[in-house]
C-alpha cells in the first residue's frame, strides 16, 4: 500500500494490522517517533495524521486515512517549527525520548487553540507521560509559543 | 585491569592515525593537596595517560565517558574540558569513548564509608581515600551514585588545561615565540602578532611531545562556561526527534526481535511450544536464551506477536509468590541476627525511653520500578573475531565482562558503543538488554540482531527499588525532641546488584540507612540501626537508593516527634541542626516558602530536610485538601551542591527530582502475585503526569566546601514534605507509599 509521511510517498508491504508506529520505525528508518508503551498511556508515538495527533502505536496501518506528519516533518534544525523553537529556548529536554510525542501533541493543542488556558494545556498534555519530570517546561513552552502565535 | 587499559591506549592511538597526525591528551595525576597521602602512594604508576582529549587535523573530539541517560552529563563533562581548553560549544564533537580503566569514578566512594558526609575528621577522609584508591585500581567505569560531576570537576578541567599547555608548546616550537606570550581562545593558539594557528593544524607537532601536566587550573572567577547558563549540545537534536538513541540504531541486514523471559524473576524456563510462532509470517527465528527466548523477525511489531504466540513452561520464582509474603519477611527482620549496621547512637536511647512517654510509628515503602521512556534494548554483532554491541549502559566495563562470558571473544574484540539513553534511573545499571541479545546473536553469528523489550517485558524484568520498613521509638521533652530510636529494615539492594555481578559486599549496606543516619542532626539521644531483610524478589538502585526510602522514614518520624512536642516543624528542625550548610538549605526554603504565614482553610504545609549523596536538600510541600482530594498546589526546594556547573540544567534536575519523588510516593509501587509483577505498563505504575505537577520553585545554594551532584538528592525530601503536608492540612498521617493507597489524590 501506499502512504504519506512527511510530504513523501512510500510503498509498504505490511499486515493492515500492523501499527503505523512500527511501519514508520522498522519499514522507513523513520526513528523520531517512540515506542513507550504500545497501548496509548504514554504518547511518546504521537504523530500527525492530517493535522491531528494520533497515537500511532494505536493506528493499524490498514485503517490509515490521510497524510502522516511526524517530528521529523514538523520542522528540521536548519528549519524548525515553532514549537520546536519554544523547546529549545526553554530547554525542555532532558532524557528527550517522549518530547517527540510532547511536540506533535502540543502543536496539535496550539493549531486548535491557539490561545489555551492552564487548564487546556493540562487536558491536552497529560496523556503524555515524561518520567524525567519536565513538566514545568512543558508548560512554560507551549505558553511562549502561543504567544509567539499571537504576535 | 592493565592488559584492558592497554588496549584502550592503543585504540585511541590506532583512532588518532587514523585522523591523521592526530594526538590524544591525558592528564590527571592525583594532586589534591588536602588528600591524604594514601591515595597517592596508590595512584604511584596508575595514572598516566588517560585520554579525554583528541586533536586530529580536522576536529577536536572530546571523550566523555559517563554514560548519559537524560542528565546532561555529557554537555556537563564536555563544559568542564572546553572551559580550560579554550573552545566553545560548536567548535568540538563528543564521542562516549570504548569502556576503559582510565575512566574509573573515585567519587562513587564516599557514599560507602560509615563517616557522615558532614565528617571531615581525619579518619573519614582516610576511609574515604582507601575507598578511591580501591575504585581506581579497579577501574570502575560507573555512573551514578550523583557522582559524575563531582567525579568530573578537577579531573577534565586538569584535562583540558594539559591539552591547551600542550598545544601552545606545539605552537611555540613552531613560531618561535615563548609560551609565555602566547593565548588561546576559541580553539586556536594566538601569537603576539595577531596570527593564529588552529589546534586542528598543530595536531600533528603536539603528537610528538611529552604532554604537559601538573598545569594550575584556572580561579573560577575567570571562567567564561562554568557556573553559566548553557545550551545543551543534545538539546536541538531531542527537539527536532534526530537524537539516536540506542533502541535508534540500524543496521543493514538486521534482524529485529524481543525477548520473553520467566516473569518470575531469575527462574528458569522448563520448555516451550514456538510451533504456532515459527509459523507466523515475517518470523525468522525462535531461540533458547538463559531463562527464556529470543524471536527475530522482519520487524519488531511482529516479534511482540509471535512472543505472544509462544506456549512457555516458566517455573516457579525462587522468592515468595505473594506479595504478603515479602511484607512478613520484612517485618520479622528486626531481630538481633539481621541487624547491618549500628553506625548512628548519640547518648543513650535506651535510658532516655526508659518510663518515658513514648511515641512509636512504622513506616513502609513498596518496591518500585524505573522504567525509563526508553524501554531497554540492544543490538549486537558477533562475529568469529570481534563483538560490537550498541545499547545505554552506567557500568560499560561490566557489560563487556558479560558479554565476553557469552561468547567467549577476550576483552580487546569487544566493542561497547554507549548510546544515548532515553531515561534510566538506575535501570541501565543492570545487564539483561545486553545479555539477552548477545546470548542470541552468538546463535547466529554475522547477522546482526537488535533487540527491544516490549514495555510489559520491561516491567516484568524490571529490578526494583529495595522494599523496606522502619520502626520508631521517640520521646519529647519541654516542647523538644530528645530521643530518636530508629530502626529500618530493607532487603538490601546494593548485596542483590552486586551478586548479580559475582560479587560481595565487604561489609555493611549503606543504603539501608542513607538519608537516616547521617543526618545532620543533634537529636541528644538517637540512634539508627539497619536491619538486612533476606533477599526476596531481586532489587537494584533507584533513582537516589537508599534515601528514597531512609529519607521517607527518618524525616516523617521526626516531624511527628516535632508535633508531638508542641514545636514548629521548620524551627524544631533549625534548633537541632549542628550543619551550617544544611542549616543554610532549611532557612532558604522557609523563606521562599514563607514558612508561618497563615493559611486558609483545608489548607497544609509540609517542610522536609534529607541530606544524600552529601547534598543537603530541604523542600516545602503546600496542599489543599479538596473535595475531590488532595491538590499539590506549590513546592519549594532548595539545595546545596558546592558549586552549580549549569544553572538550567540545575533547575531541570531539581525540578524533576521532586516530580519523581512526589510521583511514585503518590501513585506508585510493584506488587507480586504468583510470583510475577502484578504491574505491566503506566496504567497502573505511572508515577506522576502533567495534571497533577505543582508549580516547583527552585533555589542553589553555593556555600558546600565540595562539589556535589544534584541528579538524586532532591528525591528523598520530596515523600516526606508531601506526608507532613496532607498531615497539616488533614489531620491525617500517611505512613507507607504509595500515598493513594489512603488518600485520594485530585
Amino acid at each position: 500500500m501506499k502512504i504519506t509521511v512527511n510530504g513523501r510517498s512510500h510503498d509498504v508491504d505490511a499486515p493492515a494490522e500492523m501499527p503505523l508506529l512500527w511501519v514508520l520505525r522498522d519499514e522507513l528508518q523513520i526513528t523520531g517517533v517512540k515506542y513507550g508503551c504500545g497501548i496509548a498511556q504514554c504518547g511518546a508515538c504521537t504523530v500527525h495524521v492530517d493535522g491531528e495527533a494520533v497515537r500511532s502505536c494505536q493506528l493499524a496501518i490498514g485503517d490509515l486515512e490521510g497524510d502522516v506528519t511526524t517530528i521529523e516533518g514538523l520542522g528540521t534544525p536548519d528549519a524548525l517549527h515553532f514549537i520546536q523553537e519554544a523547546w529549545i529556548e526553554h530547554q525542555v529536554a532532558q532524557c528527550g525520548y517522549c518530547q517527540s510525542g510532547q511536540m506533535m501533541q502540543a502543536a496539535s493543542l496550539l493549531s486548535e487553540n491557539p490561545a489555551p488556558s492552564d487548564e487546556d494545556i493540562d487536558d491536552a498534555m497529560s496523556g503524555n507521560l515524561c518520567r524525567c519530570g519536565t513538566y514545568p517546561r512543558i508548560r512554560a513552552a507551549v505558553k511562549s509559543a502561543a504567544a509567539k502565535l499571537e504576535l | 585491569m592493565g592488559k584492558a587499559r592497554t588496549i584502550a591506549r592503543r585504540s585511541f592511538l590506532v583512532g588518532s592515525a587514523a585522523l591523521a597526525g592526530g594526538v590524544a591528551f591525558g592528564t590527571y595525576v592525583v594532586r589534591r593537596p588536602h588528600d591524604n597521602p594514601l591515595a597517592d602512594q596508590v595512584a604511584d604508576g596508575e595514572a598516566t595517560f588517560n585520554p579525554w582529549v583528541l586533536v586530529s587535523s580536522e576536529a577536536i573530539t572530546l571523550i566523555v565517558p559517563h554514560a548519559d541517560t537524560g542528565q546532561g552529563v555529557a554537555s556537563m563533562q564536555a563544559a568542564l574540558i572546553a572551559e580550560e581548553l579554550d573552545i566553545e560549544f560548536g567548535q568540538f564533537q563528543t564521542s562516549f569513548g570504548q569502556p576503559s580503566a582510565a575512566y574509573y569514578n573515585t567519587a562513587m566512594a564516599s557514599e560507602a564509608v560509615p563517616f557522615m558526609p558532614t565528617d571531615k575528621s581525619f579518619a573519614a577522609e582516610t576511609m574515604r581515600s582507601v575507598m578511591g584508591a580501591a575504585i581506581k585500581v579497579l577501574g570502575a567505569q560507573v555512573t551514578g551514585g550523583s557522582s559524575s560531576t563531582p567525579d568530573s570537576y578537577d579531573k577534565l578541567r586538569a584535562a583540558g588545561a594539559s591539552a591547551r599547555e600542550t598545544l601552545k608548546l606545539a605552537a611555540s616550537q613552531r613560531s618561535g615565540v615563548p609560551v609565555s606570550e602566547l593565548n588561546t581562545s576559541n580553539g586556536a593558539v594566538q601569537l603576539p602578532d595577531g596570527s593564529e594557528l588552529k589546534y586542528t593544524a598543530l595536531a600533528a607537532d603536539a603528537a610528538k611531545l611529552e604532554p604537559v601536566t601538573d598545569v594550575p587550573l584556572r580561579d573560577p572567577s575567570t571562567w567564561r562556561m562554568v557556573g553559566q547558563d548553557m545550551k545543551r549540545l543534545d538539546v536541538v537534536a531531542k527537539s527536532t526527534g534526530t537524537m539516536g538513541y540506542g533502541i535508534d540504531f540500524y543496521l543493514d541486514g538486521m534482524l529485529n526481535g524481543t525477548v520473553r523471559m520467566n516473569p518470575r524473576k531469575g527462574a528458569p524456563l522448563n520448555g516451550y511450544d514456538a510451533t504456532a510462532a515459527e509459523a507466523m509470517k515475517g518470523v525468522r527465528k525462535v531461540l533458547p536464551i538463559t531463562n527464556g527466548v529470543v524471536v527475530l523477525a522482519d520487524n519488531t511489531w511482529t516479534a511482540f506477536q509471535a512472543a505472544d504466540a509462544i506456549d512457555y513452561d516458566w517455573a516457579p520464582a525462587a522468592y515468595p509468590a505473594e506479595q504478603d509474603a515479602h511484607w512478613n519477611v520484612v517485618a520479622s527482620s528486626f531481630v538481633d541476627d539481621r541487624l547491618d549496621s549500628e553506625w548512628r547512637n548519640d547518648g543513650d536511647v535506651d535510658v532516655a525511653l526508659d518510663g518515658a512517654k513514648t511515641l512509636e510509628m512504622e513506616y513502609r515503602a513498596p518496591y518500585v520500578a524505573h522504567q525509563p521512556m526508553e524501554p531497554i534494548s540492544a543490538v549486537a554483532k558477533v562475529t568469529d573475531d570481534r563483538v560490537d554491541v550498541w545499547a545505554t549502559h552506567q557500568m560499560p566495563r561490566f557489560a563487556v565482562d558479560k558479554i565476553a562470558a557469552i561468547t567467549g571473544h577476550n576483552a580487546a574484540q569487544i566493542y561497547f558503543h554507549n548510546q544515548y539513553g532515553g531515561g534510566s534511573f538506575g535501570h541501565r545499571l543492570e545487564f539483561e538488554n545486553i545479555t539477552a541479545t548477545v546470548e542470541a546473536a552468538n546463535q547466529m553469528r554475522g547477522t546482526p540482531i537488535k533487540i527491544t523489550f516490549s514495555r510489559e517485558e520491561d516491567f516484568a524484568q524490571d529490578f526494583t527499588r529495595q522494599i523496606g520498613m522502619s520502626r520508631s521509638k521517640g520521646a519529647v521533652k519541654d516542647g523538644k525532641v530528645i530521643a530518636h530510636d530508629l530502626q529500618i529494615a530493607t532487603v538490601s539492594s546494593s548485596r542483590s546488584q552486586m551478586g548479580r555481578l559475582g560479587q560481595s559486599l565487604p561489609g555493611p549496606d549503606s543504603q539501608i540507612v542513607a538519608g537516616a543516619w547521617e543526618q545532620p542532626y543533634s537529636i541528644p539521644n538517637f540512634r539508627v540501626r539497619a536491619y538486612a531483610v533476606p533477599e526476596l524478589a531481586p532489587t537494584s538502585s533507584w533513582r537516589s537508593v537508599g534515601a528514597s526510602s531512609g529519607g521517607f522514614f527518618s524525616d516523617c518520624a521526626l516531624d511527628e516527634l516535632i508535633h508531638a512536642a508542641g514545636a514548629d516543624p521548620l524551627e524544631e528542625r533549625l534548633r537541632l541542626m549542628n550543619h551550617d550548610v544544611s542549616r543554610k538549605v532549611l532557612e532558604a526554603v522557609g523563606e521562599m516558602s514563607n514558612w508561618g504565614s497563615a493559611l486558609g482553610p483545608n489548607r497544609g504545609r509540609g517542610v522536609a530536610f534529607v541530606l544524600s549523596f552529601g547534598v543537603p536538600v530541604a523542600e516545602v510541600v503546600e496542599v489543599t485538601n479538596t473535595d475531590s482530594g488532595i491538590k499539590i498546589d506549590k513546592v519549594w526546594v532548595a539545595a546545596d551542591v558546592g558549586r552549580i556547573v549549569d544553572p538550567i540544567n540545575f533547575d531541570n534536575l531539581m525540578k524533576g527530582g521532586v516530580i519523581w519523588g512526589l510521583g511514585h510516593a503518590m501513585n506508585s509501587e510493584i506488587t507480586y502475585s504468583d510470583g510475577m509483577a502484578e504491574q505491566s505498563n503506566f496504567y497502573t505504575h505511572e508515577g506522576m503526569r502533567l495534571n497533577q505537577c505543582p508549580e516547583i520553585f527552585v533555589k542553589g545554594l553555593e556555600n558546600g566546601s565540595a562539589v556535589k551532584g544534584i541528579g538524586e538528592p532532591p528525591i528523598p525530601p520530596a515523600a516526606p514534605a508531601l506526608a507532613n503536608a496532607i498531615f497539616a492540612a488533614t489531620g491525617q498521617r500517611i505512613r507507607e507509599m504509595p500515598f493513594n493507597k489512603h488518600i485520594d489524590f485530585v
